[in-house]
């Protein structure tokens, strides 16, 4: 199973490297999110912290929308996907390896977005304290996405299809998210564990639901 | 389906509304601070409750199809949402309605109006997903998964936006519950529940009956096809 895990990864990695589609295009688009906010948004210092995470998480989100929406679409679009789900492997594997792989692809965008953010807004940030929030966040997001991803890679109008599924799901990660990242932003000075746990707990169940329901999505 | 059932369904159902009518209108008291505006009550908790319960239904039918892979339960589990999402548009509309004379706005991000608005989009999206796709099977095998992980995230979305507005240092608009009714009161709230769980049933069966039909006529076409070929 980790082996399988292993190797689809590396294959999906190794399309990246080529292309570097992902990196290419989401990345700019992250900052161009950033920095039209900063337009439409007046974020000013006093309240930077509390505007700028949740700034921070519709940038991520409308990231990982597109992100996701790849994951599925390149191998519908190269014909891959019916190779890959004829393989002699468990269904769960897939989909725990596009989870992962999309999880990756999304840590690189925040990576790159939350200097930009840090520098642009002028905000603080207790780094490692945003890291384990925006990676519990982005868990939650990726295990999600990938499966509506994989539900919506073949149906009509699929562009629009996946945010408006995929959002109202999110409710929870948005919500526990821009909480936790204002609080260890500094503009609270409560604690952040409750939204936390409920960001763990929401990864937990919706994560192991998406397990149990792939093979149902994918099964032809 | 049996037509003589579904008459007499029909019947029941119209002669509870009819008294759930009465006793929400004239049989309650009026409420001392609301005044009249406060017997949209009857209407309002009954769709939600019931909305509820569809949503319910189309959980359990949605394991149901996955597991069985009959119509049946597909069939029911497309009911049930359509009805569920009307009720919902319903409880939004109604308690609106209600907010304005007594919030003075017509809408507040308190927690179960949160909650509603998003299940109401969990819902659109669960019907348009079954319409997305050409094969109507693979619609839904879709359609299930959403009616599972949507309603698996229902208690997460609800203890997310309570804290979210709880925690929130300005405003706790409402708190729910209030005060225990009189008697009477819970008599005509009663009165309405069982009065619109019977709507539900009956619309319930008229939908599902509707998709039966659809599934079986369908199929008849694909063997008539079959036939000719």
């Amino acid at each position: 199973m980790c082996d399988t895990i292993a190797t689809l990864i590396w294959k999906d990695l190794v399309a990246e490297t080529r292309t570097k589609e992902v990196f290419l295009t989401g990345v700019p688009f992250a900052l161009l999110i950033l920095v039209i906010f900063n337009f439409a948004i007046d974020v000013g210092a006093d309240r930077a912290a509390e505007v700028g995470a949740g700034i921070l998480w519709i940038t991520f989100t409308f990231a990982g929308v597109l992100g996701v929406a790849r994951s599925f679409a390149d191998e519908r679009d190269r014909g891959t996907l019916e190779g890959l789900l004829l393989a002699p492997i468990e269904r769960s594997a897939v989909y725990l390896a596009k989870t992962l792989v999309n999880i990756l692809f999304m840590a690189v965008i925040e990576l790159v977005t939350v200097p930009a953010f840090v520098l642009l807004f002028n905000v603080e940030v207790a780094w490692l304290d945003l890291l384990v929030v925006a990676l519990c966040g982005t868990v939650g997001f990726a295990g999600v996405g990938t499966l509506v991803a994989a539900m919506v890679a073949n149906a009509r109008s699929r562009e629009v299809l996946l945010p408006l599924l995929l959002l109202p799901l999110q409710v929870p990660v948005l919500i526990a998210s821009v909480k936790a990242t204002a609080i260890v932003m500094g503009a609270h000075t409560e604690q952040s564990w409750p939204w936390m746990s409920l960001l763990v707990g929401y990864d937990v169940v919706l994560v192991a639901a998406a397990v149990l329901v792939f093979e149902y999505v994918v099964e032809e | 389906m049996d037509r003589g059932r579904d008459y007499a369904l029909a019947a029941i159902t119209l002669v509870s509304m009819l008294a759930a009518l009465y006793a929400g209108l004239i049989y309650a008291p009026t409420e001392r601070s609301q005044g009249d505006v406060q017997r949209i009550f009857y209407v309002h908790v009954p769709l939600a409750w019931n909305a509820y319960l569809a949503f319910l239904v189309v959980f359990a039918a949605s394991i149901g199809y996955l597991w069985r892979r009959s119509a049946w339960f597909d069939a029911l589990a497309h009911a049930s949402a359509e009805i569920g999402l009307v009720f919902t548009t319903l409880v939004l509309i109604t308690g609106s309605l209600w907010a304005r004379p007594i919030w003075g706005t017509w809408w507040s991000w308190d927690a179960r109006l949160t909650t509603s608005l998003v299940l109401w989009f969990i819902y659109v999206g669960y019907l348009l997903v079954r319409g997305s796709v050409i094969d109507e099977r693979r619609g839904a095998r879709y359609a299930a998964v959403i009616g599972i992980i949507g309603f698996i995230d229902v208690p997460i979305i609800h203890q997310s936006v309570v804290w979210w507005r709880t925690l929130h240092p300005e405003s706790i608009v409402l708190a729910p519950g209030g005060p225990a009714m009189p008697a009477s009161m819970l008599l005509s709230l009663g009165c309405s529940l069982l009065a619109f769980t019977l709507l539900y049933v009956y619309l319930l069966r008229l939908r599902f009956g509707a998709e039966s039909l659809r599934h079986e006529l369908r199929t008849l076409r694909r063997t008539s096809i079959v036939e000719a070929v």
